[in-house]
């Protein structure tokens, strides 16, 4: 099989045998309630992460994701309750928005020339400062629409729920795993991610590609606040606080390379899939308490890292 | 890996060189933006500059500020020497959650004061080695080696603490947090030292020099034969250690260890002193001092925002515009700008 598929097939399996365990010990687990449950309650980190990872991809991060989907949920709410928008023409500006702020990033990252880091923590603070200066209070959001959606739901077999919001991620992940094998933009991001100064002698659009790259990221945040705003019914400037940290996780437990230019939309999945199990268990087992899912994740991101480090200094060099 | 190490203490001493007229201290942007900042906050609020003395310590706003800045401070004084070795250490937040728990479960435990101190430095100086051997020994990027801790560290600071907030009394910690000594409260007197410490140690040996040139270049350093990786596990540790002093001055100053919101997002406020004192995140050239200095510009904008009513929140505004504006004044774009046709071959910085 082709050698540079071992590190995706690496996490399925590591994924598929911690579920096992995990049903070994609760055999309610393996049920499409739990499945169903699993998408939903990680629909908006999937979305999230699926940005993150064409910006790691691309050899650079984004910190601002977690702020942008705090400050989407505000601004969604803020359109509907206020000023009396409907649902999705509120989305509709929300996700422009986000895109808008995420290409503003791009360009001050590929014209200033500054890490990727510093650019996204300054958005990071902004979209969390706007959120609150627009609205210091959590805004309900009470809507037809809103309660149809959450009302509607695909029944599997099982009397799981395949809810709208993980119907959405799901979809997301599909086009992204086309978006980044199929197209032109795909390759590009792959070969900004290899050597930027290779990519540019190449004939890569650098800085239309770059632009391009946190635009996306940033909306997919904003998609994904508009989950969580489905989810949670509300609006708050402190939603979703630290989900930057989750989606990084996902992506790196998903085997995308940290230094870029290498891993899988489809990784991603399973990274989030993982932290998922992880929290399920530990609702399951009932006597460990939630920050054990922080040392878990973090014990994970830690193996992943090194298990990365190990096959890629122990392979041939990649061209 | 045996290569030849470099032994840190100078030779002969070279006459210092930063011996600098007094004017010139005033024109740096940093001295000009604190005075900038602090006489807003005197216009807004006519009595800042007062300082009275009660009961043996100073009061007054100014002195609040010192105050309030110390914990950014000292992490910002760990992050300077970090980020001039081209590395960040997002782990600081978490790093001081840790050492407020160890010191506050230790103490209300019935363990004595001092031994408590002691062992919440020592979990900040592990946390920071184990910072340091990810970045060396397996040579990972320090963004990604950080996060580990930054994602684990709260989650440990939790299994401490057992989920809950632990409150103590003890009058050691409680000093640390909100005593005084000869007049400036305690956290003060506790980041003046370590910045006069550290400075020491970097401008004063050859190890400010050691930490400029790793930063410059790893391998270059490498080959010219000084020993990188000894040099960056004490880098990480010494961050470590500036993050449990912090944890414990904030874990004093709430009588508590709250694992959960200690420290959280200071680690941003500490890169952000950094920057903001002309420490370049490329690596190779810091200041301590200045570093400093950027914290207490950093706080004193925090406490003219409270002043001005507006809310809390509003400050993460502020400060990502002051991010934005030194990042724009930092840029290669801007410099060809200031240099005009003289800035030859700058541009693809990296």
């Amino acid at each position: 099989m082709n050698r540079s598929l071992r590190p995706l097939l690496a996490t399925a399996l590591i994924f598929l045998f911690a579920y096992l365990m995990a049903v070994g010990q609760h055999p309610g687990m393996l049920s499409t309630r739990v499945v169903g449950n699993f998408l939903t309650d990680n629909a908006f980190l999937g979305i999230a992460a699926v940005g993150m990872t064409f910006v790691i991809l691309s050899g650079g991060i984004d910190l601002s994701v977690g702020a942008v989907i705090g400050f989407t949920t505000v601004l969604i709410a803020v359109l509907i309750m206020w000023v009396g928008l409907h649902p999705l023409a509120a989305f509709a500006v929300a996700l422009a928005v986000a895109a808008l702020f995420g290409a503003v990033m791009g360009a001050a990252i590929h014209y200033l020339r500054v890490p990727s880091f510093i650019v996204t923590l300054a958005g990071m603070f902004l979209a969390r400062g706007g959120a609150s200066v627009l609205s210091p209070d959590s805004i309900g959001i009470e809507h037809d629409f809103y309660t149809a959606v959450s009302r509607s739901y695909i029944l599997m077999p099982g009397g799981g729920r395949l809810t709208v919001i993980g119907m959405i991620m799901l979809a997301v992940f599909a086009l992204a795993i086309l978006l980044a094998h199929r197209t032109r933009f795909g390759s590009n991001i792959y070969a900004l991610g290899g050597s930027e100064t290779s990519a540019a002698l190449m004939g890569v659009p650098v800085a239309r590609t770059t632009i391009a790259i946190y635009a996306l990221s940033s909306a997919l945040a904003g998609l994904a606040g508009v989950v969580f705003s489905l989810y949670t019914s509300a609006g708050y400037s402190l939603n979703a606080l630290g989900v930057e940290l989750d989606a990084i996780a996902a992506v790196v437990i998903g085997g995308t390379l940290l230094t870029g230019g290498y891993g899988f939309v489809a990784g991603t999945f399973i990274g989030v899939m993982l932290q998922g199990l992880v929290q399920t268990y530990i609702v399951f087992d009932g006597t460990l308490s939630s920050w054990w899912t922080k040392i878990v994740v973090g014990v994970l991101l830690f193996m992943f890292i090194v298990l990365q480090r190990l096959v890629f200094r122990a392979g041939p060099r990649r061209t | 890996m045996t290569r030849p190490t470099i032994d840190l203490r100078p030779t002969t001493q070279p006459p210092y060189p930063r011996a600098r007229p007094i004017h010139a201290f005033f024109t740096r942007p940093q001295v000009i933006a604190l005075i900038a900042v602090l006489l807003v906050n005197w216009m807004l609020f006519p009595g800042f500059f007062t300082i009275t003395w009660q009961d043996g310590r100073l009061f007054g706003s100014l002195i609040d500020v010192l105050n309030r800045g110390a914990p950014v401070a000292i992490l910002a004084i760990g992050m300077t020497a970090v980020i001039a070795t081209k590395g960040v250490d997002l782990s600081v937040g978490a790093v001081m959650a840790i050492s407020g728990a160890v010191a506050a479960t230790l103490v209300s435990s019935g363990v004595s004061a001092p031994v408590a101190v002691a062992a919440a430095l020592g979990a900040g100086l592990l946390c920071g080695l184990w910072n340091g051997i990810l970045v060396t020994v397996l040579d990972i990027q320090p963004i990604i080696a950080t996060l580990v801790l930054m994602v684990a560290g709260r989650g440990l600071a939790q299994l401490v603490t057992e989920g809950s907030i632990v409150t103590f009394s003890d009058p050691v910690l409680v000093f640390i947090g909100t005593g005084s000594i000869l007049g400036l409260p305690t956290p003060v007197v506790i980041a003046l030292l370590l910045m006069i410490a550290a400075t020491l140690a970097v401008r004063r040996t050859a190890l400010g020099l050691l930490i400029e040139a790793v930063g410059v270049n790893r391998s270059a350093a490498r080959f010219a034969g000084l020993s990188a990786g000894a040099l960056l596990l004490i880098v990480y540790t010494f961050a470590g250690f500036c993050a449990a002093v912090a944890g414990l001055i904030v874990a004093g100053d709430i009588r508590g260890a709250d694992a959960n919101n200690a420290g959280l997002w200071l680690e941003l406020d500490a890169i952000l002193a950094v920057v903001i004192g002309g420490t370049s995140l490329l690596g190779g050239r810091f200041s301590i001092p200045m570093a400093v200095l950027g914290a207490i510009i950093i706080q004193a904008m925090n406490t003219g925002i409270l002043i001005s009513g507006f809310s809390p929140e509003f400050n993460l505004v502020v400060k990502s515009a002051v991010i934005i504006v030194i990042l724009v004044l930092q840029s290669p774009l801007s410099a060809r700008m200031f240099r005009g046709r003289s800035g030859g071959n700058s541009g693809k910085a990296k």
